[in-house]
């Protein structure tokens, strides 16, 4: 689960990290307001949204003046940013952080995910700040110093310190960034975060270290166990299909093709995917149905998968592990009914009773297409969505 | 031979009055799984599928002998379970469970290690030995004892890997799920070099998956560890980046973890990759002759 930055900030506060004075604000009266309350004569104001490369794209700008902060949040608030990382819609942006300015003399890069080949959390930093890691990372891995997180013992000291004098950091801010490094690891272990970034860290005209900006990933299933983390959640930021699917525990991600996946697990779900592509044909999306392909989860996934416009077929691709496919194709009947889908369905069982299920769908009267094989059934969805692209 | 499992593996069921623990352990001793009993906080005495029900995992192993545990209580508990089971002596655990926090999986993975205890998932279907020892989730039925060892991080990609391997008439020697999150308790380098080392296993379907690195590093291990023929699938070419798909571990990240990566990671490692997951048998027959 992502969270905004507003909201990462917070939670750096909290563990003692140093971030800008600041409030999020819902409407413009609100980011006036506390520009006041704030004080001074020059803010940053920033477009709350899940997505980097803001700055880029306008939604970060520094702002002397009432009229360049109205100027911005009529801009911004209520309307979508588009970033390089957003699709061609962008996301909303419905919160405006407004924050102290800082006074920037040098720009780091701090941040720890982690690592599944050496199965550590581990600590990423570089002095090349406010650009992205991964251009970084694969143009210049030697600007990327890293520490790796021992679990028996956590983050030490003398790890931060290391980090820092390579970093060329002077004494004083040596012991900032042990501080920061040490606040970070905390946080990371106590609110089970997938992965934390300060980008930048800078360094200020004073000399002090500071986080600027936070972006912060929660593990998504340890969310059961922090319930002021899931406060923070802000559907907004979803993608409406995906939402709608996870109320019924679907796994959903569109894609931009015109053939509507229904799947049994998710390692099929991305196969069958593939094999549509293989035959020519080109996937709507990713969904896992699940194991206990029922009738009623069954409709909601076809209405999900119809709910998108382009989709001109359906490909039902299910391996009946222990569930019976005679069951799962009474299923597939009894939503396609319910549902009214109107264009052809593709179904291929396999498993247990496939016979039996095929049989079924064979009798009914509805536009159910049945594969005999996985092939062949991807080959009867692409030529049932308008042949091969 | 074969590889963890077989007949003579004594398995208990953590979580085994509850939905999940009952249902399975009675497909499991179905299949002929030598199930020995289970454990239940608070149920010790009782019998459930004829079986002996104990309040504690050592209170089971002491009772039983057990070796082997299969845990199937809801993730919050997994990290205790899997403790537990580890504390009590067990060689083999396995967890089905999916959704286990990862920063649990990151300590148990250390604690197992240490002990040299052998951890099967979490998000896993499990273990299986055709004919003899069926731990999970898996159909028992589309298997048959046979001399391919499979090994996966998908359950349902599994499922496609061993019926095709049985319609052609080859045969599993082991199923191995390893499970779909980033961190598995047992990744694939260490069940390849298990099913190099085992005269039954003649040859190896690896499927993996999108993100991360783990075929990236099994490429490596077979190229210089592995001499039997090595047959591959990779899922997810067609998966956007950034998007985590359904397994908490697929996910293209940073531009790292596609499929493209892997496929070639493997070619140049001497495995006989297949873009096709109708096609894995046949491409298995032809890399082996068979």
């Amino acid at each position: 689960m992502n969270l905004h930055e507003y909201q990462g900030k917070a939670l750096f506060r909290e563990y003692g990290l140093p971030v800008s004075d600041g409030m999020a604000c819902d409407n413009t009266n609100e980011v006036l307001a506390a520009a006041k309350k704030i004080g001074g004569n020059a803010w940053v104001v920033k477009a709350q949204v899940h997505a980097g490369g803001r700055g880029k794209s306008g939604g970060v700008k520094l702002v002397k003046t009432e009229a360049e902060i109205r100027e911005f949040c009529d801009r911004h608030i209520g309307n979508r940013l588009v970033t390089y990382q957003t699709d061609a819609k962008g996301q909303p942006v419905s919160k405006i952080l407004i924050e102290t300015c800082s006074d920037i003399a040098n720009e780091l890069y701090l941040g720890a995910v982690i690592d599944r080949s050496s199965r550590r959390i581990v600590f990423m930093a570089s002095t090349e700040g406010g650009v992205e890691i991964e251009k970084v990372a694969h143009e210049t891995p030697e600007k990327i110093l890293k520490a790796a997180i021992n679990p028996l013992v956590g983050a030490q000291p003398y790890q931060a310190r290391e980090i820092g004098f390579k970093l060329g950091l002077n004494p004083i801010q040596i012991k900032q960034f042990t501080q920061i490094f040490l606040g970070l690891a905390k946080l990371f272990d106590e609110k089970d975060v997938a992965l934390i970034e300060v980008n930048p860290l800078v360094i200020t005209g004073e000399g002090d270290l500071h986080c600027l900006d936070a972006k912060v990933v929660i593990d998504s299933n340890a969310l059961y166990r922090h319930p002021e983390l899931v406060a923070m959640h802000d559907p907004s930021q979803d993608d409406e299909r995906e939402g709608q699917a996870a109320k019924w525990d679907l796994n959903y991600v569109a894609l931009d093709g015109d053939i509507g996946c229904m799947v049994n697990g998710a390692g099929l779900a991305m196969g069958t995917m593939d094999t549509v592509q293989l035959y020519g044909g080109s996937p709507a999306n990713f969904l896992d149905v699940g194991g206990g392909a029922t009738k009623e989860r069954v409709a909601e996934a076809f209405k999900i998968i119809l709910s998108d416009e382009n989709v001109k077929a359906v490909f039902v691709n299910i391996f009946g592990g222990i569930v019976r496919c005679d069951m799962i194709a009474e299923g597939i009947i009894g939503a396609v009914e319910e549902v009214g889908v109107k264009v052809p369905v593709v179904v291929r069982l396999e498993g247990n009773s496939a016979d039996k299920g095929a049989a079924i769908l064979s009798q009914s009267s509805l536009n159910i297409i049945a594969g005999e094989s996985l092939a062949d059934a991807a080959q009867k969805v692409v030529a049932a969505a308008g042949g091969v692209s | 031979m074969s590889i963890l499992v077989n007949k003579d593996t004594k398995v208990i069921c953590q979580g085994f009055t509850g939905k999940n623990g009952t249902f399975h352990s009675e497909q499991a001793i179905a299949y002929g799984t030598q199930m020995v009993g289970g454990v239940t906080p608070g149920k010790g005495g009782a019998v459930h599928l004829g079986l002996p029900v104990f309040n504690t995992v050592s209170n089971a192993v002491a009772e039983t002998g057990a070796d082997a545990s299969v845990i199937y209580v809801p993730a919050p508990f997994v990290m205790d379970s899997i403790m537990e089971a580890l504390d009590a002596g067990i060689e083999v655990i396995v967890c089905i469970t999916e959704g286990v926090p990862t920063l649990d999986m990151l300590k148990c993975k250390v604690a197992c290690d240490n002990a040299g205890v052998v951890l099967i998932g979490p998000n896993c279907p499990g273990i299986i030995t055709p004919d003899e020892c069926k731990i999970g989730i898996m159909p028992g039925h589309i298997h048959l004892k046979g001399k391919v060892g499979v090994v996966s991080r998908s359950g349902t990609l599994t499922y496609e890997a061993v019926k095709q391997t049985t319609d052609m008439g080859f045969g599993q020697s082991t199923c191995v799920g390893i499970g779909g999150d980033p961190i598995p308790g047992t990744n694939f380098i260490d069940v390849l070099s298990r099913f190099q080392k085992d005269p039954l296993t003649e040859a190896i379907v690896m499927i993996g998956e999108i993100g991360g690195t783990a075929e990236e590093e099994a490429a490596e291990f077979i190229k210089h560890n592995v001499t039997k023929p090595v047959v591959s699938y990779i899922a997810g070419v067609t998966a956007p980046p950034g998007k985590r798909m359904g397994h908490a571990g697929a996910i293209i990240s940073g531009g790292k973890g596609t499929a493209a990566e892997k496929f070639t990671a493997l070619e140049s490692a001497g495995v006989s990759v297949t873009r096709n997951l109708a096609e894995i048998g046949l491409t298995l027959k032809e890399a082996t002759g068979w």
